[in-house]
């Protein structure tokens, strides 16, 4: 682990709904090139806390500071949705995966690069003539999203719509998606929901090269311990809004704490979890 | 099952089927047929008419089972037409393109083909009118996927910029349509914005509402536009400052080109006018659906939310389609100014806006040819309805109910993808 500073930094957050504290002083950090996993049982606040992280909702309590190579340190807890992703560079996906179902899957990958294109464009004033600048950004957008479509092995699916495909293929355009957006922070929300075992182990390749080849930062919320404990380099686990443990992989399995967080309930959790991933499997 | 089984079984459930029409049938046919009035000795007198009832309960029992033979007869109701949103084709497809230039063929030729027919140039004119104004709320409903039912008010500021600058301010056409186009989008941001938060219902019933207030404000703001009585005796375009008159005082685009003057050189003038300007509408779409600010209208209608996480500014999309959108109706409102000559908020009803709407959807949402095709059926219809004038609505109903059943995505709900990559197998 390198000592510099993290690239992200999230302090004492609360989130608070009414009267339910969806996540309670809540302290970790990521680094860049590596993987950093979120988990807990269902309803544990993984996902409100990436909702927070994004800007989807604004944090009752406490601050999440991104150190951006560009821009310095951001208060991504201050920032709109909008800007998270534009300016901070973080960008995530859905554990409903949330693609552009009617159009196809390179205009996906288009849509994710629209802010360095619509600059190119000029308010579409150069794009309308067609200039050189906008073709060339055009062109090089195109290549990227290529690029990053031909690593997740979905370029030949390219001209077709992105609902028509199925779960696990959808899976892998959401990612490639957000990769041609170019982040330094990407946050996926259970990527591996609905695989079949082999596309999760390729999942796991695909994201320890990633992190390691990009120099980006992953923060993964994931139920399957098989892809979980293979790729992170640091766990946090989180209980009813609480962290109640955090370290690498081999220590994460062995605290007790995290044991009977997930099968101290036994029967219920683990059925609970197996119900789910059997309706993620049929979707 | 066997197929007697089947059979009977449908038999069955068609005679219920039948039977629960016969009741809806009687229940209304009881106030409106069963009983009447009549001017007796003793003022009015209440008569009531047990055959008559008693013939349209029959006629809707037997209509009903008949309706129904005839729908599975012809597989109308299959399953496949009525699921809720068939996922449209994507890929390109050459025969649209195809069947594109051959209408613009068509177009450029109509009023040779039909020298001296002013009807047929004049009833194009408006289908053409409706044309441009359904590619423009294209921009808005089909792309951008918001519902305005109140498109017609920026066809009216376009209209009434033009009626009033040319009458007051003695401003030519040419000189209006940009005003007027900057005027109308101004209006569409100004609407936009404050229902940046809505959606579907409850979108529709604001710009409905805005729709109404333009035109209220129109009938009641007598002194600026003259109130119910409307603008008259507004200017006609020129052909680069050539009038389209008879000859007089200076020269006439008659006299330059040393013609005989007709009226039906303007006719045919404001045919090639609003053609030209029909098209410039297309490329403009047809360009910006492209840009990347087209890509991103069409994500909106997709996914908000994605949209967001993706750092689309999500307000500055939507505003853009708005003010698109209202600058076409705006350049449609100052030509339907110059061609009419007068303008009134009669011209500006709710009942435009719905057939505006209309014909985006019967012609497949985001669809440039569909709007074309359902613009020229639903002025051609009514047209040819004429005849038989009691019925042209009732015709007109029926022949969108039929559309929306043989063709749930509109008449074309093809797709076509905004990029990509050649050599890679398009169709599935």
């Amino acid at each position: 682990m390198n000592a510099s500073k993290p690239l992200l930094s999230v302090e004492c957050l609360t989130m608070q709904f009414g009267g339910l504290r969806a996540i309670e002083d809540l302290s970790m950090s990521a680094r860049s090139a590596e993987v950093t996993s979120v988990i807990g049982p269902n309803g544990a606040g993984k996902t409100t806390f990436f909702n927070c992280l994004t800007g989807f909702y604004k944090p009752t309590k406490g601050c999440v500071k991104l150190t951006h190579p560009q821009h310095g340190e951001l208060r991504l807890d201050e920032m709109r949705n909008v800007d998270v992703a534009r300016v901070g560079q973080v960008v995530r996906t859905f554990q409903n995966i949330r693609l552009f179902p009617r159009m196809t899957v390179l205009e996906n990958l288009m849509i994710a690069q629209h802010n360095v294109l619509q600059e190119a464009s000029r308010f579409s004033i150069a794009g309308m003539f067609c200039s050189r600048s906008y073709r060339r950004a055009n062109d090089k957008a195109i290549e990227n999203a290529l690029t990053w479509l031909e690593r997740l092995s979905v370029r030949e699916l390219a001209n077709k719509p992105a609902g028509d495909m199925p779960y696990g293929v959808q899976r892998r355009v959401e990612i490639a998606r957000a990769m041609s957006a170019g982040p330094i922070l990407l946050c996926l929300d259970e990527p591996a929901a609905g695989l079949n075992p082999r596309e999760s182990s390729e999942l796991t390749a695909l994201l320890t090269t990633l992190s390691r080849e990009q120099g980006i930062g992953i923060l993964l919320i994931e139920h399957d311990m098989s892809v979980v404990m293979k790729v992170s380099d640091h766990i946090v686990v989180l209980n009813h809004g609480k962290k109640i443990a955090e370290g690498p992989p081999d220590a994460i399995k062995a605290n007790p704490d995290v044991i009977s967080a997930y099968l101290g309930e036994d029967d219920e959790t683990s059925l609970h979890d197996e119900a789910s991933q059997e309706r993620s499997a049929h979707a | 099952m066997s197929s007697t089984a089947t059979q009977e079984m449908n038999l069955h459930f068609r005679v219920r089927d039948a039977l629960g029409a016969a009741v809806v049938a009687g229940l209304v046919g009881l106030p409106m047929l069963g009983l009447t009035t009549r001017d007796g000795a003793n003022g009015l007198e209440v008569q009531t008419r047990w055959a008559l009832l008693g013939a349209f309960i029959v006629i809707a029992f037997a209509g009903r089972i008949t309706l129904q033979m005839l729908l599975q007869r012809f597989h109308l109701f299959s399953k496949r037409r009525l699921r809720a949103r068939p996922v449209p084709e994507v890929t390109g497809n050459g025969s649209l393109v195809w069947a594109g230039a051959a209408c613009v063929a068509f177009a450029v030729l109509l009023p040779a083909l039909f020298a001296g027919n002013r009807y047929v140039v004049d009833t194009a004119t408006t289908v053409l009118i409706y044309v441009m104004l359904g590619w423009g709320l294209n921009v808005v409903v089909g792309l951008a996927g918001l519902l305005d039912l109140g498109y017609v008010a920026f066809y009216a500021v376009g209209a009434y910029t033009y009626g009033l600058l040319s009458t007051h301010f003695g401003l030519g056409f040419w000189q209006c349509l940009p005003i007027a186009g900057g005027l109308a989008a101004t209006f569409g941001v100004v609407l936009g914005y404050p229902t940046l938060r809505l959606r579907g219902d409850y979108l529709a019933i604001v710009t409905l509402g805005f729709g109404e207030i333009i035109r209220l404000v129109l009938v009641n703001w007598g002194d600026v536009t003259g109130g119910p009585n409307g603008i008259s005796s507004i200017p006609k375009p020129t052909f680069f400052g050539l009038p389209m008159q008879a000859p007089g005082e200076g020269p006439t685009f008659a006299s330059v080109f040393g013609l005989d003057y007709s009226p039906g050189q303007r006719v045919v003038f404001l045919y090639y006018l609003i053609l030209v300007l029909a098209l410039l509408t297309n490329l403009l779409v047809s360009r910006l659906r492209r840009l990347p600010v087209g890509r991103a209208w069409e994500a909106v209608r997709e996914d908000e939310i994605a949209c967001k996480a993706m750092g689309i500014n999500v307000t500055n999309v939507k505003l853009s389609a708005f003010a698109t959108g209202a600058m076409l109706a705006g350049f449609g409102g100052v030509f339907f100014a110059a061609r009419q000559g007068f303008i009134s908020p009669e011209s500006f009803t709710f009942s435009e806006s719905a057939t505006i709407l209309a014909i985006v959807v019967l012609g497949g949402m985001g669809s440039q040819l569909g709007v074309v095709l359902a613009a020229s059926l639903l002025v051609i219809l009514p047209e040819l309805g004429r005849d038989f004038s009691e019925y042209r609505m009732l015709l007109f109903g029926v022949a969108m109910v039929f559309i929306m059943i043989v063709r749930p995505g509109g008449l074309i709900s093809h797709r076509r993808a905004t990029v990509s990559v050649p050599g890679v197998e398009a169709k599935p």
